[in-house]
This record gives structure tokens, sequence and C-alpha cells, in this order.
């Protein structure tokens, strides 16, 4: 092959190539939307740092509520709090927003506080002891009362609150004053969750499997109550997970958790201690 | 406290949504078309996983794992690994999580909503129609070992809605619609009866009458310090059904957003008003329907027909204190009417898709196990656990099935009656049900539906101002939210033509044509000049 007719073939060689390249629509596609997509993330993210900003803004004129004056408010109404961060349950986003519930406390009452926005960034932030100014809206949820759509701002300070023994207040009519509480239960005893005998299962009914919330009966002064291990506040490569699944009936345990509500108490479990 | 779970799952549906939206061609690149095998090979062992849903319903999970029996029984070279879950949601985020890393399971229920999002990948879900209509393996098929229904006797309705962009891309597994239970003696106590189709005024009327209270604050119907005369548990359905009942815009087969309309906020202002009054509330404000229902502070529950075990005095299933059931009479109607003449219910429930793999032998494995779960055994098995209806003609026909309607009332347990009657409410409307229009990005728009409610409602009872200002904004909040302008955009490229090629291409392809015609010329003159030498 002469020299010309190598020009014109390594010409359209490359040419075919190039060709090829542009054709490859899954490689384009992909390349494009990968750009896209940080593109995307990058606004979003530039949004949330907005969003915090404004939430930053509302809060600053916000007075303060007492938790006195938060149980005292009306469901529906407006509510401003400063309170610590307890425990937290699994990060997710939605529709491009990030959200987490967190239990929250300060020293006289408790805040659960459902879906709260936050960037994944805040959501480390967001450790056990640190302090917020949150404004949402006070809402009431199957019996559950808690602090919904709501802004926070991280300020100054720590407080970890040690848990309340409310053992002897499960049968009374007292123990929703605790509700949302960091509280412990003490020589309760396991007994069995279904006929076949099962210390524990894996969703209410037992329909569930590994990795599911896990539920649990146990008892003191011949009452017997459900007791819950919240899949997202402590999932299944946690201590107390792998803890209700080694429990047996009979066995004597002291627990700790918050004190959720649903219907009734329904208390979110995250030690156990087996005696 | 089986319905909790759901609560913290309700929204993370929309999480991976919008990370796939829109990310066409993420599939498993390396996966070809599916191709009919010549045959099961019975010498070769498959393996197959199967992501279920059940609905916190251990006879559920016990009819899955029966019918893994049953068909390993019968196919003992195919081993099915069943992984459950209780949310649609996650099984659709582990979808998504899956296709990218080629992973997915073999089988899975899901809905046709999320398959749209499935199949933007390349051959990622296996289209349907071949394999149904093969003659050996198909739907009826003579190689088929077990009683598989015909095509012809799969509901055509229920057919219909796995149908995607002219191709059937599932099996209907189940089907159920909305239902609005009734407290008879309520409806009684306020001076009405409870008519045979509810219209959405009587629905408010009797509502309203619902609200009077004694002097101690308590309502007078109930006695109690708690009365919602009437909760809606999914709102997305309640709005798109209040725009189908009127023949208003919702979107369209081309994926257009139409929500944005005048009859919408229409429908929103009616919604503000009777919350503001507290005649209404929602699932995601206040908390189940059943729960208020059965504890008597609620007259009309909207809630799925494949709920109905949990409603009622005595409704087999609970999440509140039996001490707190009180006795009255549940009444199984139609969601309510614009036009009592031509009622309108959606259509909804679960279905089954094939994934695409590289071993074809392997994808028909996992066909023969999807068709396996609407034989009879499966669909009438499962359809009994809750107000389910068989999605096969051959099932509902059945004498056993037939049998188990007729002994309504039998028991509170398998035969109870406000179950079966939320069955039969299904069996006697099919042909008034409808479904809406299917796209990459129905999702995000189903949840703009619910947003608009959720957010009128929440925005009265906090007595914020919603007045037209108050909609417009909402308005622009939704579509900036749920980038439903995107959605529409996306999808409309997606369809249209490509048009004039852009002027680098135009220029590349001509060097290549150009190129081509040189070398063919070159060789022409040197074919030319060789053979007059010669």
């Amino acid at each position: 092959m002469n020299k010309t007719a190598k020009i014109i073939m390594s010409t359209t060689l490359m040419a075919s190539m190039a060709f090829s390249a542009f054709g490859c629509s899954t490689a384009e596609t992909t390349a494009t939307e990968t750009t896209a997509d940080v593109a995307e993330t990058t606004e979003a993210a530039a949004e949330t740092t907005e969003a915090s900003e404004t939430a930053a803004d509302l809060l600053e004129g916000k007075t303060v509520m007492t938790y006195a004056e938060y149980a005292a408010a009306p469901v529906d109404s407006e509510v401003t709090v400063e309170t610590y961060i307890q425990a937290k349950q699994g990060w997710w986003e939605n529709e491009g927003v990030g959200n987490a519930s967190f239990y929250t406390q300060d020293e006289n009452g408790a805040y659960f506080l459902y879906n709260m926005p936050c960037t994944e960034d805040e959501y480390a932030k967001l450790t056990v002891g640190t302090k917020i100014k949150v404004n949402g809206f006070k809402s009431e949820w199957s019996g559950e009362v808690e602090i919904t759509d709501a802004k926070f701002v991280i300020e100054e300070g720590n407080y970890v609150a040690t848990a309340t023994d409310v053992t002897d207040k499960l049968a009374s009519d007292e123990l929703i004053s605790y509700q949302n509480l960091f509280v412990s239960f003490t020589d309760m005893t396991v007994e069995a969750s279904n006929d076949a005998g099962a210390a524990f299962l894996y969703s209410y009914d037992g329909s569930g499997s590994q990795g599911d919330d896990l539920y649990f009966k146990v008892s003191v002064n011949g009452q017997t109550y459900t007791f819950t291990v919240e899949s997202y506040l402590t999932g299944a490569d946690t201590e107390v997970y792998k803890a209700v699944e080694g429990l047996k009936v009979g066995d004597k345990v002291d627990m700790e958790g918050f004190l959720y509500w649903y219907e009734g108490v329904n208390p979110h479990i995250t030690k156990v201690t087996v005696k | 406290m089986k319905k909790l779970l759901s609560r913290f799952l309700s929204l993370s549906l929309a999480a991976a949504c919008l990370t796939s939206l829109f990310t066409g061609c993420h599939g498993t690149k390396d996966t070809n078309e599916f191709v009919m095998p010549d045959g099961l090979d019975a010498s070769e062992k498959y393996e197959i996983v199967f992501w279920a849903k059940n609905d916190t319903n251990i006879t559920q999970t016990q009819i899955y794992n029966q019918a893994i029996a049953d068909f390993e029984a019968l196919y003992p070279n195919i081993k099915v690994n069943i992984r459950l879950y209780t949310d649609y949601n996650k099984i659709y985020n582990d979808v998504i999580t899956n296709i990218s890393t080629g992973t997915t399971p073999n089988v899975c229920i899901t809905y046709p909503d999320h398959i749209a999002t499935y199949k933007t990948g390349d051959n990622v879900v296996v289209p349907l129609d071949n394999l149904i209509n093969d003659k050996d393996y198909g739907l009826g098929g003579k190689e088929v070992k077990f009683d598989s229904p015909s095509k012809s006797e799969v509901i055509p309705e229920f057919l219909n809605e796995c149908i995607l962009d002219g191709q059937i891309y599932c099996l209907p597994y189940m089907r159920s619609t909305e239902a609005c239970y009734v407290n008879k003696e309520y409806v009684e106590a306020l001076g009405y009866e409870v008519p045979d189709i509810l219209t959405w005024d009587f629905v408010w009327e009797v509502s309203e009458k619902a609200l009077a209270k004694n002097p101690d604050g308590t309502y007078v119907l109930n006695g109690k310090d708690v009365m919602i005369p009437f909760i809606y548990k999914s709102t997305d359905n309640m709005c798109i059904t209040m725009l189908k009942q009127q023949d208003a815009g919702y979107s369209d087969d081309d994926g257009n957003i139409l929500i944005f309309n005048d009859t919408t906020k229409e429908d929103l202002k009616v919604i503000a008003e009777h919350t503001g009054t507290g005649a209404f509330s929602t699932f995601k404000i206040s908390g189940y329907p059943g729960n208020f229902f059965n504890a008597g502070e609620c007259i009309f529950a909207v809630d799925s027909t494949a709920g109905a075990t949990w409603m009622g005095t005595n409704a087999p299933l609970s999440d509140i204190h039996e001490n707190q059931i009180v006795d009255f009479t549940t009444e199984v109607r139609p969601v309510p009417q614009f036009n009592v003449d031509e009622p309108k219910m959606i259509s909804q429930g679960p279905s089954i898709c094939v994934f695409n793999k590289p071993d074809s032998g392997e994808v028909l494995a996992s066909w023969l196990f999807a068709q396996y779960l609407i034989t009879n055994d499966v669909q009438i098995a499962y359809s009994c656990t809750e107000g389910y209806v068989p999605v096969t003609s051959k099932a509902q026909d059945s004498i056993e099935y037939q049998e188990y309607l007729s002994r309504s009332g039998e028991d509170n347990s398998q035969y109870y009656s406000v179950k079966i009657d939320a069955a039969k409410l299904l069996l006697d409307n099919t042909s008034n049900t409808f479904v809406t229009p299917v796209f990459n990005g129905s999702t995000s728009l189903r949840n703009a539906a619910m947003q608009l409610i959720e957010s009128t409602a929440k925005s009265t009872r906090r007595k914020q101002v919603v007045d037209d200002a108050f909609f417009e904004q909402l308005y622009e909040d939704t579509k900036s939210l749920y980038r439903l302008d995107q959605i529409a955009a996306a999808d409309k490229d997606s369809r249209k033509t490509l048009g004039p090629l852009p002027t680098g291409s135009v220029v590349l392809l001509s060097a290549i044509g150009g190129a081509w015609i040189v070398i063919i010329a070159y060789f022409a003159v040197r074919f030319a000049t060789k053979k007059r030498a010669d």
C-alpha cells in the first residue's frame, strides 16, 4: 500500500473510531449523566447550605420555650426549643432533601424530632450531646408527640442524659409524662413472644427477617409489655440487636431506651443486659 | 405495632427515585437482550433470587414459602431463595442499587411505576410478551409442569396495567382498590342512611355534622375527646381519584404533567375548608385511619381493601388495645364519588417482574417461577389473607374461591366479613377501576399529588393563610421539589426525534463518507489500471 492509501486508510480508521466513540451512547450518556449528577449534587449542596443559612436566619428571632411551655403548647402550634441530641435514626434522602429523626432531651424533658431536614454532613455533626435550637410544629401522631417540619441550628453546649428508671411506672397513667425520655427498666423477665416460645420476633408477628425491627416481650409485677429494637435506630450490626437475638425466655434483663409512643407505650430499646 | 415501620419508611421511596430519575442506560451493560432458549435444561442447576413483599403478615410469608417448596418439588433443578420485605419502597431502593452492580434479583414483587424506572437501563427487565406467548413455556404452555393459567385467563384490566411502551413487563400478582369503611351506627345517629355509593358531598356533610360538641368539650357522637370524622390513608390516591372522577388533568400517556390545574385547586380548597373545621385529616398527620375507626373516633376511613383485616370491631388484626375498640357495624363502600352513575376507583396492587441475566436458562427458570405465582394455589391462598382479589379468572371462578366468598362472616379470621366485602367491592367494580400513566418520573408525580393535599391540610391546621397566593406558591414549590418540570422535559426529549445533527457530527460523518469514497475510488482506479495493464 503506498503512502496515499495509508493516509486514506488511517484517516478512515480514525474517523471510524471517532464515530464509534460518538456512537457509543452508553459511554457518552454515562459520562454526561455523571457530570450532571455532580452538578446536581453541588447545586443541592449549595441549596442545602442556603437552606441552613435560612434556617439560622429564621431561628434568630425565635423565643425559646421552656419544656413546660412546650408541653403546654397545643398541637399544630409553632414551637422553638433548645435541646440536646441523645440518639438518631438513620439519615436518608427524600427528593434530594436529607432527613433524620432524633431523640433529644434537655434537663427538663424530651422532644422527638421527626424527619428533620439535615444534610449528611450536618447529620454527622449531630452527635450525642450536641446542643441545637429547633423551630417547628408540635404534632401528634398516634399518640406520639413530636416536632415536625423542623429547622435547626447547632449551638454551643453539651448534655448527655442519664437514664431515668421507669420500671415502676410502666403500668401507671403517669408513664406518658416520660414520653420520649431516655429511660431504663430493671429486673424484667423475658416472656415468650409467640405460641412457639420464641424469645423475640422479626417484625411484630414474626413475618420479617434479620434486619427488620425486633419485638420481644418482657414482664414485671405480673404485667407483660412489648418492647422494640427499632432497626433504623439500632440495626442488625449493633450490640443491642444481637443481644435481643440471643435472648432466651426466662432471662432476667435490665434495659435502656427511649420511651417512644405508638397507640400506647412502645419503648425503642438501645441496650439490653442479661443478668 | 405492625404498621409503625412503614411510617419511618413511608417517604423513602423518593430517595432512590431521584437518584434514578434521569439515569437512563445505568443498566447491566454486559447483558444482551433475552433470547428464548430451546428449552429448560433439566441437568442444569439454577439458583434464583426472589424479592417478595408481605403486608407484615406471617400467613403471607408462609404462603410464599409453601409456593417455593411446591415449585422446587416440580423443578428439582431450580432453587428459589426468598428475601422478604415489608415495604415496596425498600424493594425499589434495593433494586435501583443493584441494577448498577448487575446484582438484581431474578424475580421481584413490584409496582409498574417502579418498573418504568428499572427499564430505563438496557435489558434490565425482561419483556414478557414472548415468554407469555411461548407455546411450550408460556402461560398454559405444554411443557409447564403445573396448571398454569392461559393468557386469556389473566383479567385483561390487570394485565393491561403491566404494559409499558407497548410491551408487557410484568405479571399482575394481586389486585386491590381503596374502600371507604363506614361506621353505620354513627351515620344513622346523625340522621342519615349509608348509601350504596357515597358522594363527596355526603361525606363532607355528615362529617361536619359529627363535630357537634357537648358543653364539656367532648363530642356528642362518641362522648370522647377525639373525633376525626373522615380520614384518608393515601392522599396521593385521594388527589388522583378526585381528578379522575372529574375528568381533570393529572398526567397523560406522553408523560405530560397536568396536575397543576384549577380543578386541583378547587379540590384543595374544599379539603382545606374541612380540615379547618376538624372534619378531615390524613394518615400522615394523625395516624392510621383504622386505629381511629376501630376506637369509634372516625366515621369514614378510606384505606386499601388490602388492609381490610385491620378495619372494624371484629378485625382480626389491630394496633390498638382491645379495650379501646368499640362495637359497631362496618359497611364497605367504594371511595366517595362525584358522579354516582360512573363510579371510578383506583386499581392498585403488586406485580411480578423478571430481571434479565446473561444465562437465558436462568431467565427461563425465573419466568417459570413467576408464572407459578399466578397459579390457583398461590392466588387463592394469598388473596384470602387480605381484601385482595386473584388476578386470573381461573382463580376467581374456581369452586374453591367462590366457596370462600360465600362463607363471609362465618368467623372473624379466614372468613372475616369486612375482608370479604372488600374483595367483593373490587370484583364487582373491576370495570370501574383505573390506573395512572406510567413513565419514568410518574412516581415523583404521585408523591407530588400527595404533597399538595398534605401541605394544604397541614397549613390549614397551623392557621396559616390558605388562599390563591398560597396555592400558587404550593404549586411552584411542589414542581420544584419533585422536579416535575424536568421530568416533563426529559420525558419529551426521550420521545421526540433527535432533530438535526450537530455541525461537528455532520462534518465527521461527511469526512467518513468522503474517506470511503476516496478509498473506493483509489481501489477502482488501481483495479482499472491493473486491468488495462493486463
